[in-house]
Order: structure tokens, then C-alpha cells, then sequence
């Protein structure tokens, strides 16, 4: 191959691992804070608990810049427009947490004003329990998240948006080894 | 370009966003402009400041929200602009709505506490000290005085925390990250005082119908002690960084000014009441708890303004110090909920060993209390403003309607008021300084 | 004018919706500066609740606390609203706190109060069908109203 030529260190790898590596480390969530839920993401984000050791203290106001959305509240029937339009403004790749038992399921509140469940409106790749979840289970499920990213579990969405997916058939590294990074433009078919 | 139209269509609201001129009449324009900017006719607003005339083309509308970087929840706001100047605002809420009430209806007083502590998350134990007043009331049961002095502990602390809260964001809003950081610090370190009675950090669920949910651990006196002791020395701090700085004193002073009136016609309370110099505080004109055995001043302002606001609840805080420390000297002993077996579970040890206690514990859990037929309203001071409980029993075990007068609710009415005639880059700072909770105001 | 008006032991005026009116400007004469809560309760299974004798129970009840700082005093005026006719006229010019209370019983129970100037919903979507704290009205949840987003990028 060539490579025992060099004399100095050196470090092989796929691209795409290079990609998920450099995609784990730098997440920015969007802020959505809806109800008590947005208290305890934002004692996440303060100084006891510290987000910032996971490379994810930049909340972003803008969904343009942002890459995970942390729905963290009851999602009302009034919200839920918006919640989608917020998604869907964001840039591939995104992810989404639901934070609390009323975004994952609607929890106490069974009644007309809440949507039970945002992973209705939205896919859904985490889901942290709890009424509030404290900030410790938030930080646990954004490490869920980052070692999903990591093992390239990410569940693709076909036909929806237009960016570029990694295609999971390539990351399970056996038969595209040898061919090294295997990047591929997923489209609306 | 047709997609696009059915997208914007998506998020509309229809009349319940704000008109634009071209489309709003002369007559009512004044209304809105006085009524919107919601004051009856002759209060305040002087008909030769309205100027019905501006063109369409030198105004705009523009949206804030309901998803928007300033820290107080899915508040949406339309506001119509002159160049810089607000001439109109109005909030569009009821992006958090959670049906609450309903809710309540379907759920037993044992339960409900559950649910009404979610509504103002920043101040869960005032909304359950509100339902449980509501039901003793209803009942007409006395609850122990130490069960009294437990709650009007745990809600003195609450109060703390939710002013730090504030603090924190207010900071934030107005730049000062470091604001930001100090209040969350301090606000932690009631939070883990209340996970240790309660067992939760927030929505506690802990002060029910007929007393509180448990007694105080041992050696509570030492945890409230050292935070009686840390906080005013934080205060200092925030003191030194905030009220004499220049950049802090020119974002808030003179910005956004109520007056008396204005205040007392839209039904404000708390400390936007207060800063206009009314001294209606519920603790001290209508006391409920023990509030007449404890020694504490009602902080009013003066101007009204932004400032006013921060400095009253900077205040307030000493002052919630204050009684803090006195409940721990008055704090009595006994039982730490009533004694009734129709009202509160029989304790663990005794269902073990007493068939009948069993039997009382079963039937109160899956039958409820039994609340004799009546209306009452009952109101306390929450960190917001009165915080109402208008509850009517029909003498089954649930509800048979709750309403909570959430005091954000109410006071956002007075938020058009004071943007009128302000410029667009306070508007953060106004919102901000009514500390309006979202879950509060569209429960 | 307060004196014709029905009152129980406990204090609540009853007023009919002819004296609602100027039975609450009186009572802001006398003192009452601020409305503290306006809301409004379905009687729908309860059309036989004790009340004076000399009022008609009506299936809507449109509840008034009205708060004096100078007395430190409360004051509550029960209001019987028809289902046939639900309307009661607004307190806005004597009150302008009440402007959203009243959009919220109008949102949720249905209450119609004429001549407030922009009644509106307030809680719910604007297309929203029904008015959901009535008694009639399903607690259950409903399906999500949510319709297909285009996907605008
Ligand atoms: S899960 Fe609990 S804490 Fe979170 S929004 Fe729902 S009620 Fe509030």
C-alpha cells in the first residue's frame, strides 16, 4: 500500500467516519423550548450541569443553523403547524429528541388541546422519559443520540428533503471497505 | 409560489392576529389603539394622540414568535411599526394550550394537584397550595399548623427561585450572560432543597388537599439556613452587576411605563401592580396561611418602568428571605396533615397492620374525596400576581369545574400598553420584565 | 339599583343579564377597582343547584370576582346565560382587564359577550370546531388537525 513508507504518525480511517466523528461533536440544538421541560433543557445548558462539555451548548435561535431540535414540552394542537414548519427549515442531516412524556406521548394530558405524541409530526430519533426529565436524562439522551450518530444508526427518511444522506447500507464497513468512502446523493426519486 | 401561499396558510390565525390599517376603521382603530391597547374609553388614552391618518405604506407589521429567541416560551407577538416607534401590539397566545381545565375535570382532588402544578412551571407549589385551599374551603377542614407553616415555607422558596429564575433570564435578555449563569447557579441550589422533601426538582405535587405529601426530612433546618444565609450575599452581587450599571440603567429606565390607573383597569397584579406604587400584595391585605405572624415589607416602585420591575423583585427576595428565616425559628411541631381518615391516606405503617386502614387507604385512592356541593374563590399571591382558584364541587369526587385566573394571563394585557410609543429594540425588555409563564397563560 | 338585585347569604349578587350591566358600574363606583377573574361554568347536569328562589337556573353561569384594594374586599355576581341565548353584554368599558378572560370563555365555553371589540379565539386554532370546556364536549383526545406540510426548504 505504500503507507509503511512514512516515518511519522499516521491515522487511516472511511470518510465516513471521519463525517460522523466531526457530526457527533459538533451538534447545535435549535431552541424549542415549550413548557417546564424548557426549564430543566435550560438548567442543562447553565452551569451546573454544563452542556458545553458535549460540544452542544450553541443554542441556536435560527432552525437554519441548527442540526437537532430538542422538543421539549406538550406540543398543542395550535403549536403543531409551527413545530413542522421549524423542522422542516432545518438542514439535513437533523435530528429531533423528544424531551418529556408529553412530547413522546402526551402523557398526563389525554384531551383535545395535546398532540399525543410529536413523533406524529415529526420523526423522532430520541426519546428522553420523564415529567420533568432532569437535566441528567437530557444529557443521557443527547449521548444516546451522539453514539447513534456515531454507529451511523441514523434511520433515513426517504422522499423527504433533498440533502445528502449517508446511505446505511454503505456503513456497515464489510463489503465497501476496500472501496473506502461511499458517499451518495439521496434525492426526491 | 402556490405552495407557498397554502404554507403561510398553515400557520394563520385569522382574526385572531392583528389587522392591518388599510382594513381596520376609523372608530376602531381607536378602540385599538386605546383598546388593544385595551383601556376603556376616557382612562388614559387622549384622543390627539391617535392618529388615524398614518398611511398604510409608512407602517409595518411584524411578527415575533411563537417560536423566537427571547427566553419566555411560545409567546407570539404582532406589532405595528412606525420606523422604529411600536404605534400597536398584540400577543397571540394559546400555543401552550393544554386543556388543563378539562383535564381537571376528569381527575379527583387526590390527583388533581398533579395536574394544576404543571400550569405555572416556575411556581408549581403556589398552584398546588391554590387547588388545595380551594378544596379545604370546599370542605371546610382546618389543617395543622405545622402543615400551614411547611407549605408557607415551601412557598416562600418557591418564590425565591422563581425571582432568581427570572433574573437569570432577564439577564439574558438583556445581554448580561454572566446574569444568566449566577441565577441558575443559585436558583440549583433550592432546586435540590426541594428534590429532597419532594423527591422532584420541579412539578412536585407536593403540597395536596389536607396538608403536604410528606414531612420535612431531618436536617432540613441546616440546608434552609445555608441557603437563608447564601442568598442575600448573591443578592449583593447581582446588585454590584446590574442596578448601578449605565448600560443596565439605560435599557430599563423609563422604558415601558404603566401607571396606577392603567395598571388597576387591566386587572394587573404582583409586582407590575407594585412597581406602579399600589401596595396590594395578597400575603399582607388579604392573608391567607399565617402570613399575619410573620414580619415582612410590601415593596412598591415608584415610576412604573422596566426598572422598577427588577428592583421590586430584587427586593422581594430579601423580603422572602426574610420570612424564610423567620418560619425556621416559629416552625411548630405535630402532625403534618389532617387526621382524617376520609381526607388523608392512614399512614404506611398502619395498612400493614390494620385491616380497616387498608380498606380506607383502597377506598380514598380509587373513589377520591368527597367534596360537599359549593363555589369558592380563593386566591394567593404567586410569584406573578394573584393567583385565583374559582373551584365548584358538586359534591361528587372530582371537580366539577376548575378555574385557574392565572396572573400572566392577566398581566399580559398591560404588555400593548406599555410598547405603545417605545421603540422596537425594548420590546424584549419589556416582555421580559412581566415575567409571563406560557404554561400559566394558556394552561 | 344594587338593593333590587338578588343576593344570598354568602354575598353573591344574581343579577339577571338585564342588570348586569349597570350593577357592575355601580359596583365600580363604589370602589371595586379591578375585575379579578371572569369566567364561566356549564351547568349542564346540574340545572337543580341551590340557588336564592327567586333566580331561574339556566344551563350557563358566567361568574364575576370583582376585587377592592381600598376595602380589601371581594365581591362575586353570578350571571344565569340561557343556552338558547348565550350572550351577556362585556364589562370591557368598565374593565378593560377583562378583555381576555372574556375572549377565553368565549374560546372555550361559547359565551358570546356583545360589543366586545374583538372576540375573537384566544386558546384554541381559529378554525376550531366547538367549544371545549362544555359538558358536551368529549374530553377524549382528538386526532391531530394537523395537515400535510410541502415541505418548503
Ligand atoms: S413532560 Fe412534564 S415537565 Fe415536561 S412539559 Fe410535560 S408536564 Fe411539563
Amino acid at each position: 500500500m505504500g503507507l509503511e513508507d512514512l516515518s511519522h504518525n499516521f491515522l487511516t480511517g472511511n470518510v465516513e467516519n471521519l463525517v460522523r466523528w466531526a457530526r457527533r461533536n459538533s451538534v447545535w440544538p435549535a431552541t424549542f423550548g415549550l413548557a417546564c421541560c424548557a426549564i430543566e433543557m435550560m438548567s442543562a445548558g447553565a452551569g451546573d450541569f454544563d452542556l458545553a462539555r458535549f460540544g452542544m451548548e450553541v443554542f441556536r435561535a435560527s432552525p437554519r443553523q441548527a442540526d437537532l431540535m430538542i422538543v421539549a414540552g406538550r406540543v398543542s394542537q395550535k403549536m403543531a403547524p409551527v413545530l413542522r414548519q421549524v423542522y422542516d427549515q432545518m438542514m439535513e442531516p437533523k435530528w429531533v429528541i423528544s424531551m418529556g412524556v408529553c412530547a413522546s406521548t402526551g402523557g398526563l394530558f389525554n384531551n383535545y388541546a395535546v398532540v399525543q405524541g410529536v413523533d406524529q409530526i415529526v420523526p423522532v430519533d430520541v426519546y428522553a422519559p420523564g415529567c420533568p426529565p432532569g437535566p441528567e436524562t437530557l444529557i443521557h439522551a443527547i449521548l444516546t443520540l451522539h453514539e447513534k450518530i456515531r454507529t451511523g444508526a441514523i434511520t433515513r427518511r426517504k422522499g423527504e428533503g433533498l440533502g445528502i444522506h449517508l446511505d446505511p447500507t454503505g456503513i456497515s464497513g464489510k463489503e465497501n471497505a476496500a472501496a473506502g468512502a461511499s458517499m451518495k446523493m439521496v434525492g426526491n426519486k | 409560489m402556490q405552495a407557498e401561499a397554502e404554507f403561510s396558510k398553515e400557520t394563520f390565525e385569522g382574526p385572531q392576529e392583528m389587522t392591518e390599517r388599510e382594513f381596520t376603521a376609523p372608530r376602531e382603530l381607536t378602540v385599538e389603539e386605546g383598546a388593544v391597547l385595551r383601556l376603556a374609553e376616557g382612562v388614559v388614552v387622549d384622543a390627539g394622540d391617535i392618529d388615524v391618518e398614518i398611511s398604510e405604506d409608512e407602517t409595518m407589521i411584524i411578527n415575533m414568535g411563537p417560536q423566537h429567541p427571547s427566553t419566555h416560551g411560545v409567546l407570539r407577538l404582532m406589532m405595528e411599526l412606525q420606523g422604529e416607534t411600536v404605534l400597536r401590539t398584540k400577543p397571540v397566545i394559546g400555543y401552550l394550550h393544554t386543556g388543563m381545565e378539562k383535564t381537571a375535570e376528569g381527575l379527583s382532588y387526590i390527583q388533581g394537584s398533579t395536574n394544576v402544578t404543571r400550569m405555572d412551571y416556575l411556581s408549581p407549589l403556589h398552584n398546588e397550595l391554590v387547588f388545595s385551599l380551594a378544596t379545604e374551603a370546599l370542605l371546610g377542614v382546618e389543617i395543622p399548623e405545622r402543615a400551614t407553616w411547611i407549605r408557607m415555607l415551601m412557598s416562600e422558596l418557591n418564590r425565591i427561585s422563581s425571582h432568581l429564575m427570572w433574573m437569570a433570564t432577564n439577564g439574558m435578555d438583556l445581554g448580561s450572560t454572566s446574569m444568566m449563569i449566577f441565577g441558575f447557579r443559585d436558583r440549583e441550589m433550592i432546586l435540590s432543597f426541594f428534590e429532597k422533601v419532594t423527591g422532584l426538582r420541579m412539578n412536585h405535587n407536593y403540597i395536596r388537599p389536607g396538608g403536604v405529601a410528606a414531612d420535612l426530612p431531618d436536617g432540613w433546618e441546616d440546608d434552609v439556613l445555608a441557603i437563608a444565609q447564601t442568598i442575600p450575599g448573591r443578592l449583593d452581587e447581582y446588585n454590584d452587576m446590574l442596578t448601578g450599571q449605565p448600560i443596565f440603567k439605560e435599557r430599563t429606565e423609563g422604558v415601558g411605563i404603566l401607571t396606577q390607573e392603567q395598571a388597576l383597569a387591566l386587572s394587573a397584579t404582583g409586582p407590575v401592580l407594585r412597581s406602579t406604587g399600589v401596595a396590594w400584595d395578597l400575603r399582607k391585605s388579604m392573608p391567607y396561611l399565617a402570613y399575619d405572624q410573620v414580619d415582612f415589607d410590601v415593596v412598591v416602585g415608584s415610576v412604573g418602568d422596566t426598572f422598577d420591575r427588577y428592583a421590586v423583585r430584587l427586593a422581594e427576595l430579601r423580603e422572602s428571605v426574610r420570612i424564610v428565616t423567620q418560619i425556621l425559628d416559629k416552625m411548630p411541631s405535630g402532625p403534618y396533615r389532617v387526621l382524617d381518615k376520609k381526607i388523608t391516606p392512614p399512614p404506611r405503617k398502619r395498612i400493614d397492620e390494620s385491616m380497616e386502614a387498608l380498606i380506607h387507604h383502597f377506598k380514598l385512592f380509587t373513589e377520591g374525596i368527597k367534596v360537599p356541593p359549593g363555589e369558592v374563590y380563593v386566591a394567593i399571591e404567586s410569584p406573578r400576581g394573584e393567583l385565583g382558584c374559582y373551584m365548584v364541587s358538586d359534591g361528587s369526587s372530582k371537580p366539577y369545574r376548575m378555574h385557574i385566573r392565572g396572573p400572566s394571563f392577566v398581566n399580559l394585557q398591560s404588555l400593548p400598553v406599555m410598547m405603545r410609543g417605545g421603540l422596537v429594540a425594548d420590546a424584549v425588555a419589556i416582555i421580559s420584565s412581566v415575567d409571563p409563564v406560557m404554561g400559566e397563560v394558556d394552561r | 339599583m344594587i338593593d333590587d338585585v338578588i343576593k344570598n347569604e354568602a354575598g353573591n349578587y344574581f343579577p339577571t343579564r338585564e342588570q348586569y350591566d349597570a350593577l357592575v358600574a355601580e359596583l365600580h363606583k363604589s370602589g371595586y377597582e379591578y375585575c379579578s377573574d371572569l369566567c364561566a361554568v356549564d351547568y349542564l347536569q346540574h340545572f337543580d343547584r341551590p340557588l336564592p328562589a327567586e333566580v331561574v337556573a339556566e344551563r350557563f353561569e358566567v361568574v364575576v370576582n370583582l376585587t377592592s384594594v381600598k376595602m380589601r374586599s371581594r365581591v362575586r355576581i353570578r350571571v344565569q346565560v340561557p343556552e338558547s341565548d348565550p350572550t351577556i353584554p362585556t364589562l370591557f368599558y368598565h374593565y378593560p382587564g377583562t378583555e381576555a378572560m372574556e375572549r377565553e370563555a368565549y374560546d372555550l365555553m361559547g359565551i358570546v359577550f356583545p360589543g366586545h371589540p374583538d372576540l375573537t379565539r384566544i386558546l384554541m386554532p381559529e378554525e376550531w370546531e366547538g367549544h371545549p370546556l362544555r359538558k358536551d364536549y368529549s374530553a377524549e383526545r382528538v386526532p391531530v388537525q394537523f395537515k400535510h406540510s410541502p415541505a418548503i426548504r
